[in-house]
């Protein structure tokens, strides 16, 4: 049923659809609303879980890895700080391939403090060995959030979905909410070959020496290969049961037969597509490539989209000190196979929750007109308010 | 698109307002979205929210820069003469204010309106919360949204003593405006 | 309490060695035998792990599974303990195990805990660390577990320091004692700090209950493992675990050196219930702290008659011996089955074992 509703409630609604057995989570701004709402809608007898109050993020983290092992369909949430005390357990939860989701409402990291939306939080855990998904709208959070429990287990992989906080948790929208009979029928009942049970005693989380370690390495990283297809399949699924889908791995949106691309994820592609309206009168149209799956990075995907094109805009919500964007570099490397590669721009953007206007669309075609514009930059960085020594 | 931005200070209800404005829209059958500046500050501090309406999907999620409406809910905000900055040619902004609108209407050069919301407030809730008020004087200006539905999204919202009390203020301030004086802004 | 209502008390409680002192908010009721309590033998833990001779933490962690049976599923922090049961592909575990973190297991053990009372199920979990694990990293996550009132049995391996990175300090190494990170030297004599009394922080989380047991005294340590598998809540056990290594005692000694322990003090053991005390093992003759301290090397520094800080230490330490004999009232009254020295006697499966 279509509703309007802030993002966070939709998500919490979104979880509670999906009947987790444990929930655990460590208040963060801008993640609250989502625990608060869940704590609500336990409270009023709405989900039935085990809601765990930890004392950290640490444990929110430990609490779910536990429960998902023990069996039990279990969901977290962060952000920025909170998923930097989380990464060890981030880490282990992969490592140890326990199925679980966890949302991380996106947002920069200290210091100096801030608490407003970029991407840095989920960059900096990018190789804890987790799917990592990325929402442009709450429409694409709710409908991933619920699809990220069935990847979860049927791939024995954790799933962050990732969503821009405030600029998505904090934002009412029109949303279509799924109904409990859809969800059911979408999404089995939580199954976890690998967990513990006195009945079949099995020890997790050995001690695994040089002469297997490269193995399991390698079995991580093929099973988030493997996970490529079981994004898009689960979401073909999806749209069986729900009547749209949420962007696979990929989506290529705007003018697609444009020769300039700009290549994004979260919800800077939408504003990028009102700007695409308005501008490209005075700038051209672009190709606007919504990547949704970070990781398990969809590198075939990627290079199929970008054919045709000359320049390709790569925005970063974050940045590598002393290398640039990862997103961008990594979308450099994987394109560097093809024979006519575009060229590709990196733009790190709106960092800290710096608003990222309509008029980005324009000054981004515009700045790449020019044969020497700059590869990578803090784009709408004014340096006039820095020092010259710091420029 | 129709965009607004709604001032006020923490703890009047700035970004209640702005979602509730959005609902109704949205009770009207527009599409919506509302959400706020969200700063790290406490009560008192000044805040704003921001809504568009359209009757076509929303992509765009940058703050609203030029909006076509103003909600001012604490007159004091506008000791700053920058913060009707962007508001677009022919914009219109509505003030909660004790003073006549005439006071307004000399120092700034659009359509303005005040309106005592707080003390409506005050005498019917008995509490001096303004955005209910008005939200209901602003739709009252407009026309663009009815009533009903914010007296719907207002359900959505409350319950109880609480939205009772505030059905009773929204009607009394829809009525203390002129009906439709902006109207004609707002179809344009 | 005045000290001599305290003693009074004590006196009566110590007639209940040997069964189970029935919980004060869940009396004892008549039921069918669990599967725990039929299989009292169940061998949770098997030999052939790689542990060194004379392991204290081996010997305690199998007494506690033994004790508490098959049907649980543990939690076990980054340790000696985790590392010597389970070089992949070998485990000596016949029960479900999980090792996540170092810091993490009590977190851990929350979130089984939470998926079992979710799925309906009774599987007792307990969550293992030994001392660096949970009276330093792991402490919040131990102290956020205890709060919520999870039903775990956390079990603490004390073996004073941290031994499975080679014996840095921990805040559970005894005032004096020479580790790799307070080594004794011209300037120290070992550790400057105090044994950090983990068991008051726990018994001021009022859980339902907590103790400390000893390798030397398999029966009691077994019966207060019993008692706190049947208590539905979170319930904490400190059990010192010799390390031959770490101490430097003949791999042969560990039971000595820790009956020792013991009896001179420096170790007391305790039951307390929602933060009161309501148990112990009453010491028959108080030994001297020397004579603990002269079977390890650790201690070695403070045996050199040449320097005067040796004996200032040694009367420091045999100082805190008596002020935890004072202070728990742990000096017997004449023979007693169950007291320091009754106790010695393994009696397995005997009543005082602590079958009711």
């Amino acid at each position: 049923m279509r509703e309007a509703l802030e993002g966070s409630l939709a998500i919490a609604r979104a979880v509670a659809l999906t009947k987790p057995d444990v929930v655990a989570a460590y208040p963060i701004t801008p993640q609250t609303h989502i625990v608060e709402n869940l704590s609500r809608l336990v409270a009023d007898g709405n989900l039935h879980t085990e809601f765990v109050s930890v004392e950290s993020e640490f444990s929110a983290a430990s609490v779910v890895l536990g429960a998902a092992a023990a069996g039990a369909r279990a969901y977290t949430a962060s952000a920025s700080q909170g998923i930097l005390l989380m990464s060890e357990v981030m880490f282990n939860i992969a490592g140890l391939r326990v199925p679980l989701v966890m949302t991380i409402a996106n947002r920069s990291v200290g210091a100096p403090l801030n608490i407003w939306n970029d991407q840095s939080d989920t960059m900096a855990v990018r190789d804890a060995g987790w799917i990592q998904l990325h929402c442009a709208s709450n429409q694409e959070a709710v409908d991933t959030t619920i699809q990220a429990f069935r990847i979860a287990q049927e791939t024995d992989l954790p799933v962050a979905v990732n969503m821009d906080g405030f600029v998505l948790t904090h934002t009412m929208e029109v949303i279509d909410m799924p109904t409990q009979e859809q969800v059911d029928k979408f999404l089995p009942p939580f199954e976890f070959a690998g967990a513990l049970d006195p009945a079949n005693p099995r020890s997790m989380g050995t001690l695994v020496d040089p002469s297997f370690f490269p193995e399991v390495r390698h079995s991580h990283h093929a099973a988030l290969g493997k996970a490529l297809a079981k994004i898009v399949e689960i979401d073909a699924a999806f749209k069986k049961v729900f009547g749209r889908a949420a962007g696979g791995l990929l989506t290529v949106e705007g003018d697609k037969k444009a020769k300039v691309g700009i290549l994004a994820m979260g919800s800077v592609i939408g504003t990028m597509l009102a700007g695409l309206e308005h501008y490209q009168g005075e700038v051209g149209p672009a190709r606007i490539i919504k990547l949704r799956s970070y990781r398990p990075f969809p590198a075939k995907a990627l290079r199929e989209a970008v054919k045709g094109l000359e320049k390709l805009v790569v925005i970063d919500r974050a940045i590598s000190p002393g290398l640039g964007g990862l997103l961008g570099t990594e979308v450099s490397a994987v394109l560097s196979t093809l024979e006519k590669a575009p060229k590709v721009y990196n733009y790190a953007l709106g960092l800290g929750g710096r608003d990222i206007p309509e008029t980005m669309y324009r000054d981004l075609l515009k700045t790449i007109e020019d044969r020497k514009a700059p590869r990578f930059a803090v784009f709408d960085a004014d340096l006039d308010k820095l020092p010259p020594e710091d420029r | 698109m129709i965009e607004y931005r709604i001032h006020g200070r923490g703890g009047q209800g700035s970004v209640a307002a702005a979602y509730l404005l959005a609902a109704a829209a949205f009770e009207a059958g527009f599409t919506c979205q509302a959400f706020p500046a969200f700063g790290a500050e406490r009560r008192g501090a000044p805040v704003m929210a921001f809504v568009r309406i359209d009757d076509k999907p929303i992509t765009l999620r940058s703050q609203v820069q030029a909006p076509d409406y103003m909600i001012v809910q604490d007159d004091t905000l506008l000791l700053d003469p920058n913060l009707i900055n962007g508001l677009k040619p022919g914009g219109a902004m509505l003030v909660n204010s004790r003073k006549p609108t005439a006071h307004f209407a000399e120092r700034f050069d659009t359509r303005v309106v005040a309106f005592p919301a707080t003390e409506l407030a005050v005498e019917v809730i008995g509490k001096p919360i303004p955005n209910t008020a008005l939200l209901a004087a602003f739709l009252a200006l407009t026309e663009t949204v009815p009533q009903s539905a914010l007296v719907a999204a207002l359900k959505g919202r409350f319950h109880g003593p609480v939205l009772e009390k505030n059905l009773a203020l929204i009607e009394k301030a829809a009525k203390a405006v002129e009906q439709g004086a902006w109207k004609e802004m707002a179809d344009a | 309490m005045a000290k001599s209502d305290t003693s009074k008390r004590l006196s009566e409680l110590r007639m209940k060695h040997g069964r189970p002192p029935a919980s004060p908010s869940e009396p004892k009721a008549e039921r069918a035998a669990t599967l725990r309590e039929a299989q009292p033998r169940f061998r949770g833990l098997e030999s052939g792990h790689r542990a060194c001779q004379g392991c204290g933490e081996a010997l305690a962690a199998r007494l506690v599974m033994e004790g508490a049976g098959p049907d649980v599923m543990v939690a076990n922090a980054t340790g000696c303990l985790e590392v010597f049961t389970t070089p992949w592909p070998q485990s000596a575990w016949r029960v479900p195990w999980i090792h996540s973190l170092f810091e993490n297991s009590a977190a851990v053990a929350s979130g089984m805990e939470s998926a079992m009372k979710a799925k309906g199920k009774h599987t007792k979990v307990l969550s293992f660390g030994g001392d660096g694990g949970t009276y330093d990293i792991g402490f919040q996550a131990l102290s956020g577990m205890l709060e919520r009132h999870h039903n775990v049995l956390y079990v603490t391996y004390d073996n004073e320091a941290y031994m499975n990175t080679g014996i840095q300090r921990s805040s559970s190494t005894p005032h004096a004692a020479s580790t790799t990170t307070s080594p004794a030297g011209k300037e120290r004599m070992g550790k400057r700090h105090l044994k950090k009394d983990l068991l008051s922080i726990i018994a001021a989380h009022h859980i339902p209950y907590a103790a400390s047991a000893s390798v030397a005294y398999p029966g009691d340590l077994q019966r207060k493992v019993r008692y706190a598998m049947g208590v539905e809540g979170p319930t904490f056990l400190v059990i010192h675990s010799p390390c031959p290594l770490g101490w430097k005692h003949d791999s042969a000694m560990t039971i000595e050196v820790a009956r020792r322990g013991v009896q001179c003090g420096l170790f007391p053991l305790v039951e307390l219930e929602r933060g009161a005390l309501t148990n112990i093992m009453p010491i028959r003759e108080p030994r001297p702290v020397a004579d603990y301290l002269e079977l390890q090397g650790r201690f070695a520094h403070l045996f050199n008659k040449n320097d005067y800080r040796a004996q200032e230490e040694l009367d420091h330490l045999q100082a805190l011996a008596d002020h935890n004999i004072e202070t728990y009232g742990l000096r017997g009254e004449g023979l007693d089955p169950v007291d320091s020295t009754g106790a010695g006697h393994v009696r397995r499966g005997g009543p005082l074992a602590g079958r009711s």
